[in-house]
């Protein structure tokens, strides 16, 4: 994973609430079974018409929106299913974080994994984020997200994914090194089935 | 005597491997299921790593959300899902994981076979790269969804690292009404708590109207755990269980049965446990629940009036449902009951396993489906299909004028060819209504298979308690 460097950025408005992963990137995008091309497919069924030209209303489609590194959009966030699809296109993009007041689980548990920040913000900075389009700094080592006007909020992230972020640490280079411990449980926990049994 | 603890923290106790300082802990995981959209990615990385799969016995895999629901001898059209299809077989085959090809006589959807063929057993950890993997959390393990970066994790180590979830009590209690059912439970909790009201929580469902669900009833419910936002999903293991598991080809048997089945019994939450969160639903206040919007939660009774964007008090709140009803082509005030629709999709993960399909059956059976309508029926897994062929079920939709396909996901999520017309309605049993979910522009209405059904004859959305009597 790319290490997350401080962000100075302007930001894209998506103001709707509950946008879920399907809107993201559209399930007939899914079947590749690589990771590449799918920031051209980022919200694509908002972004094109049918007969595939730019909408030209929607916030991605905007000059300004190509340099904008971060996303500012509704309640909760990447609701949905837990296609990784999701990171992958808006990283893809160009996006390095996503501001809301809340992210579903799952897909913040993915942005995490693909260098893409879920910043929550309290409501009344949130307010102040989607009434005008402007710039934001994001420091991820002093957790502070610095607004146009000055204002400077803290967001929360685990100690384990901010630093797995700033150093580009691989998780599972992680747990690959705890051998011992997973050998351990193994050894005093028989398993409750055998699936190789399945067809028999 | 120890403190009293939840189920949600027994099966979370019993399956730390280890909590390294200043990381999450690392979590055992029992049962791997894993599907062809969301693993290729997760194969490719352990092939660019050098890494085997580490417990292929605790894997399963099948392939069912690109897969076509036509004649098995027909091949795959789409040369980009074949392209995927057959990937997955190649994916599995190599690293050695029991799977169900297109072909095989037990393929169906990844939430369907796991408990189908007894791989789901009470007091386990589940994951699988799919959001509904809450499903198998209807048999007392804790189920989950994961990225495929996870999926890629758990298939090298067998471990996931997790942060503890808070714990949340959905209790239900009183009698369902005539008509009213599992789905018309979630589907109402969902309203109320919204999309976005389980998160970071995982629901444990409690309450006599719960205890009264059968198995498959009791999975319905599990499975839109995720439409709230909930990590997983719930219900503590009883005899019912049990009944459902025993002689199940992967459930164990003899001596091994009798002690897993003591060591179940020790899993429902002490008396005294507390949860972080609770709600109550009275389940005989309850009605048919049908979704007007383009999120589960935007959902009402079927006789009840679609809500006015005007009375929402929030800006965004008030401009994301009006772009709802935009999509929707709805206007609030009135009530879905009567609106016209194009098609009636009876399948999914949520409600396609027998008591589905026998359900609607009951309804539709000597009558004809409203010729305007066109009414899928996708069995849940070709076990299912078998099953349901035996008893006869096929025929009776054939005689009504429904479609009878070959298992999978079929119009759940469109990617297999199943799929709506830019415009079109459809009352759905699948558990998404997302703008585009079942086919670009196509507008869903959520509902239960009974209303599905009734809404199949009427050509338009029903009341199914008008049918009933
Ligand atoms: S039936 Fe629908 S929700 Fe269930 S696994 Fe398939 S696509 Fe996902």
């Amino acid at each position: 994973m790319q290490k997350f460097e401080a962000i100075e950025s302007r930001y894209a408005i998506l103001p709707v609430d509950n946008v879920d992963t399907d809107q993201i990137i559209p399930a007939r995008f899914l079947k590749t079974i690589s990771k590449d091309g799918l920031g051209d497919q980022l919200f694509f069924d908002w972004r094109y018409e049918a007969d595939g030209s730019p909408k030209p209303d929607f916030v991605l489609n905007t000059p300004e929106a190509k340099q904008c590194k971060v996303l500012v959009a509704g309640d909760n966030f990447g609701c949905g299913s837990s296609r990784e699809h999701a990171p992958w296109a808006l990283t893809q993009y160009g996006f390095r974080a996503v501001v809301s007041t809340s992210f579903a689980d799952i897909f913040k548990n993915n942005s995490l994994k693909n260098g893409l920040l879920p910043i929550a913000v309290p409501a009344d900075v949130h307010k102040e984020l989607m009434a005008a389009a402007g710039a934001v700094k994001v420091n991820l080592a002093s957790q502070t997200l610095t607004l146009e006007s000055g204002k400077a909020v803290e967001f929360a992230i685990d100690a384990f994914s901010k630093a797995c972020l700033l150093e580009g640490v691989d998780e599972l280079g992680f747990v690959l090194k705890h051998e011992e411990a997973i050998q351990a449980y193994e050894a005093m926990n028989p398993p409750a089935l055998d699936t190789r049994l399945v067809n028999a | 005597m120890s403190r009293p603890k939840t189920i949600i923290e027994k099966l979370w106790d019993a399956h730390v491997v280890a909590q390294p300082e200043g990381a999450p802990a690392f979590l055992w995981i029992d049962l791997h299921l894993v599907h062809e959209v969301t693993s290729p990615q997760a194969f490719a990385g352990l092939r660019a790593r050098g890494i085997k799969v580490r417990r292929p016995d605790l894997t399963l895999g099948t392939c069912d959300h690109s897969t076509p629901t036509t004649p098995r001898d027909l091949p795959i059209i789409d040369p980009i899902a074949a392209a995927q299809v057959a990937q997955f077989e190649t994916n599995c085959t190599e690293f050695g994981i029991p799977h169900f090809g297109f072909k095989n006589d037990k393929q169906g959807i990844v939430h369907v076979i796991g408990p189908e063929n007894g791989a789901t057993q009470p007091g386990m950890t589940v994951v699988c790269g799919d959001s509904h993997t809450a499903t198998h959390g209807a048999f007392g393990a804790l189920a989950f969804g994961i990225g495929t970066s996870e999926v890629e994790m758990v298939l090298a180590t067998q471990c996931l690292l997790q942060r503890k979830s808070k714990t949340f009590n959905v209790r239900v209690e009183g009698l369902l009404g005539n008509g009213v059912t599992a789905k018309d439970i979630i589907l109402a909790l969902i309203a109320r708590i919204g999309v976005g009201g389980g998160t970071g929580c995982v629901i444990e469902y409690t309450g006599s109207a719960i205890r009264a669900l059968t198995m498959e009833q009791r999975m319905t419910v599990c499975n839109m755990s995720i439409e709230g936002g909930a990590r997983a999903g719930l219900i503590a293991p009883d005899d019912k269980t049990y009944e459902f598991l025993a002689g199940r080809t992967l459930a164990p048997k003899g001596a091994a049965w009798d002690a897993a089945v003591a060591k179940w019994r020790t899993l429902p939450t002490d008396e005294g446990a507390t949860y972080d969160k609770e709600i109550f639903i009275d389940a005989s206040a309850l009605e048919p629940m049908i979704t007007f919007g383009t999120n589960p939660g935007q959902g009402v009774a079927v006789t009840q009036a679609i809500p006015d964007p005007g009375s929402v008090a929030d800006a965004v709140e008030r401009e994301t449902l009006k772009k709802a009803l935009a999509y929707m082509g709805l206007e609030s005030g009135r009530p879905l009951l009567g609106r016209k629709v194009d098609v009636v999709f009876i399948g999914s993960c949520t409600n396609s396993r027998m008591s589905d399909l026998r359900a609607a059956a009951a309804i539709l059976k000597g009558r004809k489906v409203n010729p305007s309508v066109r009414t899928m029926v996708v069995p849940g897994s070709m076990q299912i299909k078998r099953e349901a062929e035996a008893e006869g079920l096929d025929q009776i939709f054939r005689d009504a004028g429904a479609e009878w396909r070959e298992a999978g996901c079929s119009m759940c999520i469109a990617m297999n060819g199943d799929q709506l017309k830019p415009g079109e309605y459809s009352v759905s049993t699948s558990n998404r209504n997302f703008e585009g979910r079942q086919g670009k522009g196509g507008r869903t209405f959520l509902a239960s298979p009974e209303t599905a059904a009734a809404s199949a004859l009427a050509g338009a959305v029903a009341d199914v308690r008008t049918l009933l009597g």
